[in-house]
Parts: structure tokens; C-alpha cells; sequence
């Protein structure tokens, strides 16, 4: 009897999986029950999980204003996967908010539509993030916010700030034989590298990862990893690595790049606005200045990354969030209320404007991303991220430059077909 | 769930010639209990029909059905006893195994993945509304949505504004008429007009895809919602001709024609647009396992690595963790609880947790390992030493399950066969060497064989702790301690994006592997078994 009761049980589950398995081969939508939906209209974003928290007032004057419902879902792991997948199978949201190099793919996956908007709107928006927003001549979004490295410097440390790499390396190198300090410079590699927080100095160094087409989209065809400047390029940042002066380690990892600044092992920092609120935290002085070149070489150019409002295509309540992305997210309260839940620059001027005066490193980031270019957005951009950060790891390591990112630049060629 | 839930089982077979059996003894609360459980199987499948049927999902729907109405057949009926054993099982194993098993093998024979989610219909709208944009120097109108019927099902118009001359326009699927009697507000917007009733957001939502599809015909171009209270003039840049099966732009006039055996639109000079879908591609997902260099080359030392870590991981804990057990099986020892406690505490910590502990441990500059010992070994840097580390790292989590299970089978060992042997003369290792270890296999054996598989696949041992490296400096897809898991991972998913086809056929390679190893390993298990049994 005791077993029957459990197979029963059991048994309860197969209806379930049946479904389950229907869902997989056919598109399953979620079950959302039209009764209960038919008083008004629901209107569903996804966000991370600081960011839902920071809509949720807004979501609901939305909701009250427009006599909807608005429902904020936090999505705390792999949003874009996430989203991709659930768009895919029906169950996705209307809006979702992420970075706007997510943009290649999720329109080779049709999961988002591009927004029209008005003359005024586009002019309300900082000139490079719209730009990051653009792709194929379409803006896929609105942006809210910006983002990119500078160098941090513990002011205590090292009162100027250094004007090429070399100054830094020096004056960090001075505070490593005083005792002050045990590293030159805190820039996260990890064993396996970090294309993102290496590019200024590669970019400095002359290297590109894309080149661009006549109207400014990044060129898929022309890749500049492994070509005769990434060569050089590397052979400088080499200078930097283990075998060389040693400001570039391995062993500074994601995990402790923040926390040596802010154990005051090292005098320089180089990361983005995230890492302002722990520096905070140690009390420790701080200064945020660009990121500076090489001695005689190109500007060090960071990526500029760009937080952005999606529409999705598959969403059921496309205009609503049509509405919601293109005439409410381009107002300034809302940018203010996201830059309170975490301190990146609003994208929006009229935000912009609103929060710098009592936020003074906001002009210092922004000058430090005023040249900044936004991070490629088409999706062959996925193939570099893995080579590229090892042959970095590689070469800091001590290996051949050259040897080195040749093979790496095969591997991408590989991939992108 | 206890016993009281059921009464005894009376009979477990029916009585061979006896076509009505007897009402069985069933207890009240067994009774009870039943209902409540079929109850909540028909529940739970009328909840999962209303999906599948707004899917328009029949097979689904009809295998649901069936489950569902053989579960109470086979439950309501007191017949077929054995088949109420089994069919819990059955339905799970279908469910679980071989269903998974299927699907990843149908998965392995497409081009499923990142721009080939959906179904060709999908990729022309994605293509022909990624390519809708706003005429060069058209307006931008404020927007009313409205109909002149009823609010949730009358016929939809956009009242629109022109900002210039404000001018207030009626517009539908037929083209746009001027309206005069129109009252407008500040922002341009229409809130109300003669003969129309202006939806409001609400009801607006509601008909949210009819308001999207609308299109209303001008010259150049068809004035669409941006929202609901603004809209624009724009124009589709491609279309799809279904007489040439091609994708045409409509200012260029280039073709992208479809190719049935890719999966997507290319053009005649090899240009292909990035929004395909999902097709068959045959078995050359298969072939390019076999045939691609980047895999068939350092394929070898893989694999003889990755079963050195199965091995390694499993014997490593597996003596380690039988040594402690022996020593603490002697009741010579004081306080055996209170070390058993200690010893298990690694295996209480969460893995994913302590695997990322460690790797930060191993770290050369601020490392615990290397302040403690006073060295500068990059750890994870060395082929030697990072694959040391990881072995390191699996012993520390994996030996108490080692030391639990052998305690467990130790104790069941009767000491009276130890006490026989001694008498006999043997010595201590004598003992263990012939008489306890061989009855610990017989019960560890299957345990062993379950841990190597497992090991063999332990994906986050490698990608938490070293992520596969360190890598040779001309190679960033195989590093040195890649398992073939997580070297497949980053081949699938590590390059232009998710190739969930790819990876199916690569995870079907394994699969195979996996199934040879276990094979050969429980057909030895039996045959250890009928010499100690």
C-alpha cells in the first residue's frame, strides 16, 4: 500500500513532464490565464537584481499612470542567455534591460526590435552611448547609463597622476622599494586574461580588434588580432608583464584586483565605476583620472559600455512596451533613481546634469570615457573575448608575443567562419 | 510517509481464476490518500492542458491525455498489480533518460543555436521588422489609439497629430482621412473626436499586437505606433517574395535567396543575413567532431588526462578516505564521534563554494599555500602543478564521502571474521588484505565505478578552479587540465556563440565513452562478485 500511495505520487509528475516534453517541441507559451488578464494589460521586465529593485517604484507609477500592470522580474544569472531561451519558447518579457554588446545576438535571434525615436529624444541622449545602441543603421534600445575604466589612485600614495604608463610604472616601482606598496598596479588578468580591462593599453599600443566600415559599424572582415600591430602591441604590453617591470600579473585576478587598491598593496587601480563603492567603504582616497598611454602612443582608449531597455520581439505586450522603453525611459527621474541604485553615469544629459553636482567623480569618469568606443556589438565579438584573454595571460606570463597572438587570431578567424 | 498511510497489502497477486476480485482491505485513510493523489494527477493535468492547447501542441496534448488516463485506469482498477509497480518507474525513466537521451540525439543532426533558435517564419519577421525604419526627414506624430467601435473588439484607427500644421488625421489599414472635429491637448495628443472612442493604455495593452501590426498605407512609406501616444512614418528596407523564396531590399533590390540546407538567407556573392533558423544538417555536426584539427589533435592527451583525474580523484579519496575510516573503525580510539564530526565537515560545504576557495588559495602573490610555505609556485600557471592542484582540490572535497561509505560497509562487516582469521594466525594487514578488503569491494565497487563516471564529467572542479589551464601560448582551446567536458564546453559555446547542435553531437562522443568504461567496469564488478560472494 505504502508503495502504491508513492507511485502515485510519482505518478502525479507525468502530466507534468508530458507537457514538458509537448513545450520543448512546440513553442510553449507560459500559462497565462486570459480571465485574469482581461481588466487590463500586463506589461513584464526583466532586469538584474539591483536594477529590478531601483524600477519597482517606477514600474508602479507606470502601471498607475497608464492603468496597467506592471511586473518586475529580477534575473540574477546569464540574462542574456536567459532571455534569449525564454523569448525562444514564448515565456520571455516584454522589456529587458541589459548591456548593449548583447545587441549582435539578440537580433540574430530576433529577440528584439528596434525603437524609433524622435528628434528630441535622440538629442536628449549622450552623443556615444546612442552610437553604442546603433546597429545596422537601427536603434535597438534605450540607453540609461554608461560605464568604462579610468585609473583609480590612491591620492595618499601617489599624489599626481602619472601622464604615460611609464610614469605609473615608475612611481609604482618607486613605492614598491619603499615599502609602501607590494604591487605597481592593480589590473585584473587571472590565469586565463581580461580583454576588457587590458584594451585600453592594447589600444594605446596600437592594436584593434575590429576595424570599421565606411559608415562607423564595426567591419567582422577586417580583425585586427594577430595582424603585424596586435604583434607590436603585445610586444610593449609584454614589457609590462611578469618578465618585465611585473606591473601586469597573473595573479591579479577579478576576485582581488579591487580588494589589493583597497588593502592599499598597490597605488593604482584600473576599473570601472563598480569598483567606487567598496573604495568608499575603505575610506580610502581616491583620485579617478583617464587611463594613461604609453609613452609616444595612441590614446588609451577604454570600452564604453552602455546599459540599455530592450523591447523584445516576442514579448505579448509589444506596444505597451514600445511606449514604456521609447516615452518613459527617456525621461530624466527615472535614469536619476537607476544611478542611485548603482553610481554609472546616466546616459541621459538632462540626468546627467541633475546628479553630477552631488556626485563629483561622474565629470571624472566621463572625461576618462571621452574617448571611449563603444564595446563591439556584432556578434563575432564572442569569438575574441576567450582567445584573446589567454594569449594576454600567455604573454604576460612570459610567452612570445608574436607566436602567441598569431594563434590566436587563427583561433578567431576559425571561429567567426 | 509511514505506514499508517495504507493498510497491509493483502495479496500481491491476484488469485489466478477469479475474474471479479474481492473489494480489498483497504484502510479509510488509505482510501483517502488515493483519491487525494489521482486528484491532484487530474489536476495537475488539466493545468498542463491549457498551455499545450493555446499552443495548438496536439501530440503533446494527446500524450498527456493517454498518461493520464492509463494512470487511473491502471490505479482505479484493482487488476494489474504488477503493472502499478512499474509504471511510476517506467514513466520516469521515459521521462528522464530516454526522453533526454532523444533529444539531445535529434539536437545533434541540426544546426540549433545562436541565430538558428526558431522556424523560418520566425526569421523573416525578424528580418523584415529589423529592417522597418523611419522615411529620411518624415515627422513624428502624436499618437491616439482609437476605434469607432467597441473598445476591445471595434475596428482600430490612430488618430495622429501632425506637430507642424496640427492637423488631426484618422488613419487604418486603408489610408489616412483628415478630421476636423478633433479636440487636442498640449502634447499634440487627440483626447477626443467625434464618431471614434480613444482607447486608454489599459485597453490599449490589451490589443497590443493589432496595434503593432498596423500599418497605415501613405505615399513613400505607412505610419506605424512607436508606443502608444507617439508615431512615425516608416519604411519595411526588406521584404520576403515568396515566388523566388528570396529576401529582396526593397532600395537596393539585392536578393538573399534561402538556402534550405544551411538554414539561412544568402546572397549570390556569399553575404548571408544573421537571422536564420533551425534546419537539419545530416551528420555533419558528427563529421566535424572527427574531422576539425583543433579537435582531433590534442584529443588524446585529453582524454589520457581526463581519465588520469577520474582515477586520480577517485582512488585518491577512496584511500584516503578508507585509511581514516580503518583507523577510526578501532575502537581503541577515543572520541570516534567527535573526529567522524570534524571529518565530514568538508563534505557538509557547499563544493561550488570551496572550489572557488581553493583556487584563491592556490594563488602565487596572495595565496594561503605559498604564505604559508614561504614559496612563489605558480600554481595554476604549470601544467605539473596545476593539475597536482586540482587533484588536491578533489581529495580535500571528495574523501569524506569515501570515509562515510567504507565506515558504513565496514561496520557491517561481521567482526567475527576478522576474530577467525586472527585465530587462524593471520596478522593485522593478513586480515585486512584478505578478508575485509575484498568484502568493502564488493560493496564500495558499484560507489567507485558511479564516483569515476561522475569524476569523469566533473565540470566545475575544472571550470571553477583552473577553467581548463593553463593554456600553451599557440593554443587557447585545449589547456592542461581540460576535461573533455569542459574543453567541449568552450568549443560549443566559447567561440561565435551557443551551437547547441555542435554540442549535442560532442556530448553524444561522450556519452559513448562514458558507456564503454562503466560497461567493462560492472561486468569486472560481477565477476568480483561471484568470486567473494
Amino acid at each position: 500500500m505504502r508503495l502504491r500511495a508513492m507511485g502515485v505520487v510519482a505518478a502525479m509528475t507525468i502530466p507534468l513532464l508530458a507537457a514538458g516534453c509537448g513545450g520543448s517541441k512546440n513553442d510553449t507559451a507560459t500559462t497565462d490565464n486570459p480571465s485574469a488578464k482581461a481588466a487590463t494589460g500586463e506589461l513584464v521586465i526583466w532586469a538584474d537584481d539591483k536594477r529590478a529593485a531601483a524600477l519597482k517604484p517606477f514600474a508602479d507609477k507606470f502601471g498607475t499612470e497608464n492603468g496597467v500592470t506592471v511586473k518586475i522580474q529580477a534575473i540574477s544569472k546569464d540574462q542574456q542567455t536567459t532571455f534569449v531561451t525564454a523569448s525562444q519558447q514564448g515565456s520571455g518579457p516584454d522589456v529587458m534591460v541589459g548591456a548593449h554588446d548583447w545587441i549582435g545576438n539578440l537580433v540574430q535571434n530576433g529577440a528584439i526590435d528596434p525603437v524609433q525615436l524622435s528628434a528630441d529624444q535622440k538629442a536628449g541622449i549622450a552623443e556615444n552611448a546612442l552610437k553604442a545602441v546603433t546597429f545596422n543603421g537601427q536603434t535597438y534600445g534605450v540607453p540609461y547609463a554608461t560605464e568604462n575604466i579610468a585609473l583609480i589612485r590612491n591620492t595618499e600614495l601617489a599624489p599626481e597622476a602619472p601622464a604615460t604608463i611609464e610614469d605609473l610604472v615608475s612611481a609604482g616601482q618607486k613605492l614598491k622599494t619603499e615599502k609602501k606598496a607590494s604591487e605597481i598596479l592593480s589590473l585584473q588578468v587571472g590565469q586565463t586574461g581580461d580583454a576588457y580591462h587590458l584594451y585600453p593599453l592594447y589600444a594605446s599600443a596600437g592594436g584593434y580588434l575590429f576595424g570599421t566600415s565606411a559608415n562607423g559599424d564595426y567591419n567582422a572582415k577586417d580583425l585586427g588580432v594577430g595582424n603585424p600591430a596586435s604583434v607590436a602591441a603585445f610586444k610593449k604590453i609584454a614589457t609590462l608583464g611578469e618578465k618585465g617591470s611585473g606591473a601586469l600579473k597573473r595573479s591579479i585576478t577579478s576576485d582581488n584586483s579591487i580588494s589589493t587598491f583597497t588593502g592599499k598593496k598597490s597605488a593604482f587601480l584600473i576599473s570601472g565605476p563598480w569598483a567606487i563603492t567598496d573604495i568608499k567603504k575603505a575610506g580610502i582616497k581616491y583620485d579617478i583620472t583617464p587611463v594613461p598611454a604609453f609613452a609616444g602612443g595612441k590614446p588609451a582608449t577604454p570600452f564604453l559600455g552602455v546599459q540599455t531597455f530592450y523591447v523584445a520581439s516576442k514579448g505579448k505586450n509589444k506596444a505597451l512596451a514600445q511606449e514604456f522603453v521609447t516615452n518613459y525611459v527617456t525621461t530624466p527621474d527615472l535614469a536619476v533613481a537607476l544611478y542611485n541604485a548603482e553610481p554609472r553615469p546616466p546616459a541621459l544629459t538632462a540626468a546627467f546634469d541633475q546628479v553630477k553636482g552631488s556626485d563629483p567623480d561622474l565629470a571624472k569618469w566621463q572625461d576618462a570615457g571621452k574617448n571611449a568606443i563603444p564595446l563591439p556589438a556584432i556578434p563575432e565579438m564572442a569569438a575574441i573575448w576567450d582567445p584573446f584573454g589567454k594569449a594576454e595571460a600567455a604573454i604576460i606570463g612570459g610567452a612570445d608575443p608574436a607566436k602567441t597572438i598569431e594563434a590566436a587570431g587563427k583561433t578567431i578567424s576559425g571561429s567567426i567562419k | 510517509m509511514t505506514t499508517q498511510l495504507g493498510g497491509p497489502v493483502t495479496r500481491a497477486l491476484p488469485a489466478p481464476d477469479n475474474d471479479e476480485p474481492p473489494e480489498r482491505n483497504t484502510g479509510l485513510t488509505g482510501r483517502i490518500v488515493k483519491i487525494v493523489l489521482l486528484g491532484l494527477v487530474v489536476a495537475i493535468a488539466i493545468w498542463a492542458a491549457f498551455p499545450l492547447v493555446a499552443n495548438e501542441a496536439w501530440i503533446g496534448l494527446g500524450i498527456l491525455v493517454a498518461t493520464t488516463a492509463v494512470l487511473l485506469w491502471l490505479y482505479l482498477t484493482p487488476r494489474h498489480i504488477p503493472a502499478k509497480y512499474l509504471a511510476p518507474g517506467t514513466v520516469l525513466l521515459i521521462a528522464f533518460q530516454i526522453f533526454p537521451v532523444l533529444y539531445t540525439a535529434s539536437t545533434a543532426f541540426t544546426n540549433y543555436g545562436d541565430g538558428h533558435r526558431g522556424n523560418k517564419d520566425e526569421a523573416v519577421v525578424a528580418i523584415e521588422s529589423a529592417s522597418v525604419t523611419q522615411v529620411p526627414g518624415s515627422l513624428q506624430y502624436a499618437l491616439s489609439v482609437a476605434t469607432t467601435g467597441n473598445p476591445a473588439t471595434g475596428p482600430l484607427v490612430f488618430l495622429i497629430t501632425d506637430p507642424v500644421s496640427k492637423q488631426v488625421s484618422a488613419g487604418d489599414a486603408d489610408g489616412l482621412k483628415k478630421i476636423d472635429d478633433a479636440t487636442v491637448s498640449s502634447s499634440g495628443k487627440v483626447t477626443a473626436a467625434d464618431g471614434y472612442t480613444i482607447l486608454n493604455a489599459g485597453q490599449a495593452s490589451l490589443r497590443s499586437k493589432e496595434i503593432t501590426d498596423l500599418a497605415v498605407p501613405v505615399d513613400g512609406g505607412a505610419i506605424r505606433s512607436s508606443g502608444l501616444s507617439r508615431a512615425y512614418e516608416g519604411k519595411a528596407g526588406r521584404a520576403y517574395d515568396k515566388a523566388c523564396d528570396c529576401v529582396r531590399d526593397t532600395t537596393t533590390g539585392k536578393t538573399w535567396t534561402a538556402d534550405e540546407s544551411l538554414g539561412a538567407f544568402v546572397a549570390a556573392d556569399g553575404e548571408r543575413l544573421a537571422q536564420g533558423w533551425k534546419v537539419g544538417v545530416g551528420f555533419s555536426n558528427f563529421t566535424r567532431v572527427v574531422t576539425d584539427r583543433s579537435i582531433s589533435g590534442p584529443f588524446l592527451s585529453t582524454l589520457v588526462w581526463n581519465f588520469a583525474f577520474a582515477l586520480g580523484s577517485t582512488g585518491g579519496t577512496f584511500i584516503l578516505g578508507m585509511l581514516v575510516a580503518l583507523a577510526l573503525h578501532s575502537k581503541k580510539v577515543r572520541g570516534r564521534n567527535v573526529y567522524r564530526l570534524l571529518l565530514v565537515l568538508p563534505y557538509a560545504m557547499p563544493a561550488f563554494a570551496m572550489l572557488l576557495v581553493w583556487r584563491d588559495m592556490f594563488n602565487t602573490d596572495f595565496g594561503l599555500i605559498n604564505n604559508l610555505f614561504g614559496l612563489h609556485v605558480n600554481w595554476m600557471g604549470e601544467t605539473g602543478t596545476a593539475r597536482l592542484a586540482v587533484l588536491l582540490v578533489q581529495l580535500w572535497l571528495g574523501y569524506p564521502y569515501m570515509f562515510l561509505v567504507t565506515t558504513g560497509a565496514l561496520q557491517a562487516i561481521p567482526a567475527e571474521l576478522s576474530e577467525a582469521s586472527r585465530i587462524d594466525g593471520a596478522g593485522a594487514w593478513q586480515s585486512f588484505r584478505r578478508i575485509v578488503l575484498p568484502l568493502l569491494m564488493v560493496a564500495l565497487t558499484p560507489l567507485l565505478i558511479s564516483s569515476f563516471a561522475f569524476n569523469f564529467n566533473n565540470f566545475n572542479a575544472i571550470y571553477l578552479t583552473t577553467e581548463g589551464g593553463p593554456f600553451p601560448a599557440d593554443n587557447p582551446m585545449n589547456g592542461a587540465t581540460d576535461l573533455l567536458i569542459t574543453y567541449t564546453y568552450r568549443l560549443a559555446f566559447g567561440g561565435s556563440g551557443a551551437q547547441y547542435g555542435y554540442a549535442a553531437a560532442i556530448s553524444i562522443f561522450i556519452f559513448m565513452i562514458v558507456g564503454v568504461v562503466s560497461a567493462i567496469a560492472f561486468r569486472r564488478t560481477r565477476a568480483q562478485e561471484e568470486v567473494y560472494a
